[in-house]
């Protein structure tokens, strides 16, 4: 039997819960229907909102260029057949009953638990009025309203959100500063190379970027003043945005008895070692053959693309054989279209296929032992979707090392 | 309308026509069969043209949603609308595209 149509009869399973309602959870609702799977699927979701897209709240969303309504991820005609619980939050999971209970006080008991509850942005011990941290459609809308022209804005963090974030200001007429803890912005993401063209571009629309500085505080007592330094210096600011990562959305998983450590630890399929539970998206660390350990991608694309694996692996309980494209990430800010494709595991050397630096269509590739494993573009769309195929082409050449281990397939439909 | 020879658009290959309005993109796929479409992803203003051609998919370049060119369905997400596609007739070694008389899916804020 094919994994693309293995349905419940096959599997066994009756009834699915997808614990968060967003990119990961739904495409994981879009994949169990595709893939055959007619039983109950109860979807829950902790923000009041059907599943919508992220990327565009430091984008056109935050600008005003794009409405929720445009933001939604369901089709008009889509016919998941789901049942939304939505408004509410998954406070723990009982993995051998496959239970999860809810802030309402009630529980949903199912075959299969798929783990879709993303990450939650950090933020500081005082988050007064003016200090903000962007991940819902609501933070987007609270800090649309505080970026009116002439406010001086302090971005601390400078990587996508950030610098997203200080491109949206500047167009909005705000006075924008980033502090990054990092040599560059994005130099822990590109390299140096690449991350001082990121400077540049940033520059040239008059943001104002410092480097190797670490946020201690936010200045203020009922609405923020400003921030103030490691070295103790202090910044004047009207609006803090705290762009300075995220962590696992995982702390209900505490008496799960998972392996939450660093995301939800699943094999390369998005299996945990609980038999019927998987993890999806963001919150997820799949093993990863080439780095030979577990690994959470935060990556739209990865987490919009690798539900259906998981999907697959619980539906067949076979491994499916499908092999992972490279990640892809793009990032619009400052008038630039940043795209970004493949793997990158550090001292990969560097070339300019393409473009230039100074006239910002520049597209360079990272080769490691001479062979191209990531690229990346400024405005180099078409070039970048060539450089995507030719990478996917070479990954599925790489075999894994004979040490990986794969899960026992499931002898027996879940809860027999 | 005439769109070109077929000897000058080899497999693998896609061609942008912007002399009509919306824009159309024509690929010859691999396997040798000839498809328009509508150049202009659903989702955001984006040239299928410079996208990813497989099979007889094509992923926009942008954000990866894919279009399947005999019917203009979308696979997943962002985009949540199919694209045109048009009739394809090769006559005496020329490609001819029959334009739909259908609505274009613009993307919002893009206006032909």
């Amino acid at each position: 039997m094919s994994t693309d149509h293995a349905g419940t009869a096959a599997s066994g399973l009756k009834s699915v819960t997808i614990v968060g309602a967003s990119l990961a959870g739904h495409a994981s609702a879009r994949a169990l229907r595709a893939q055959g799977f007619d039983g109950r699927i109860t979807m829950i979701g902790d923000e009041v909102h059907r599943p919508y897209d992220r990327p565009p709240l430091s984008k056109e969303f935050l600008t005003g260029r794009a409405t929720l309504e445009d933001l939604a991820l369901e089709a008009d005609d889509e016919q998941l057949d789901v049942e939304w619980i939505l408004g509410t939050r998954a406070l723990s999971l009982d993995c051998p009953e496959r239970l999860v209970t809810l802030s309402t006080g009630q529980s949903v008991r199912s075959d299969a638990v798929m783990i879709a509850t993303g990450s939650v942005a950090r933020r500081f011990d005082r988050m007064i009025d003016g200090v903000h941290t962007l991940r819902t459609v609501e933070d987007a809308v609270a800090l649309r309203a505080d970026l009116v022209p002439g406010a001086r804005l302090v971005v601390a963090g400078s990587g996508f959100i950030g610098l997203e974030v200080a491109s949206a200001a500047r167009a909005l007429g705000v006075d924008v500063t980033v502090l990054g803890s990092s040599q560059w912005p994005l130099s822990r993401t590109f390299g140096d190379t690449v991350a001082a063209t990121v400077q540049r571009l940033q520059e040239s629309r008059g943001v104002r970027v410092r480097n190797n500085v670490i946020v201690d505080a936010v200045l203020g007592t009922d609405r923020v003043t400003g921030v103030r330094l490691s070295t103790g210096e202090q910044i004047d600011a009207d609006v803090v945005v705290l762009g300075i990562g995220s962590r696992p959305a995982v702390g209900w998983l505490g008496e799960s008895g998972l392996d939450v450590r660093a995301g939800v630890v699943c094999d390369e399929f998005g299996a945990t070692a609980a038999p019927g539970i998987l993890a999806v998206g963001d919150c997820a660390a799949w093993f990863d053959p080439i780095r030979g350990r577990a690994h959470r991608i935060e990556h739209w694309t990865d987490s919009r693309d690798r539900p259906s694996i998981s999907v697959a692996r619980l539906l067949s309980g076979r491994t499916p054989r499908q092999g992972l494209r490279p990640s892809y990430l793009w990032s619009d800010q400052c008038g630039s279209r940043i795209q970004f494709a493949g793997r990158l595991l550090g001292g990969e050397e560097l070339t300019i296929e393409a473009g230039g630096v100074e006239t910002g269509d520049l597209l360079m590739v990272y080769r490691r032992g001479g062979n191209p494993v990531a690229a990346v573009g400024f405005n180099q769309t078409r070039l970048m979707a060539q450089w995507r195929k030719s990478l996917t082409v070479s990954a599925a050449s790489v075999s894994p090392p004979a040490t990986v281990p794969v899960a026992e397939p499931l002898s027996q439909p879940f809860g027999a | 309308m005439r769109i070109c020879s077929l000897a000058d658009l080899a497999p693998g290959v896609a061609l942008r026509v912007d002399t009509v309005s919306p824009p159309i993109a024509v690929f010859h796929t691999e396997d040798g069969e000839v498809f328009a479409v509508d150049d202009t992803c659903t989702h955001q203003d984006a040239s299928l043209t410079d996208g990813w051609l497989e099979g007889c998919e094509v992923e926009c370049p942008l954000h990866a949603s894919r279009f399947d060119l005999r019917t203009g369905r979308v696979d997943a997400p962002p985009a949540k609308r199919g694209i045109r596609t048009h009739a394809v007739t090769i006559t005496d070694g020329d490609v001819h595209v029959l334009i739909s008389a259908a609505e274009p899916n613009l993307p919002p804020g893009v206006s032909y």
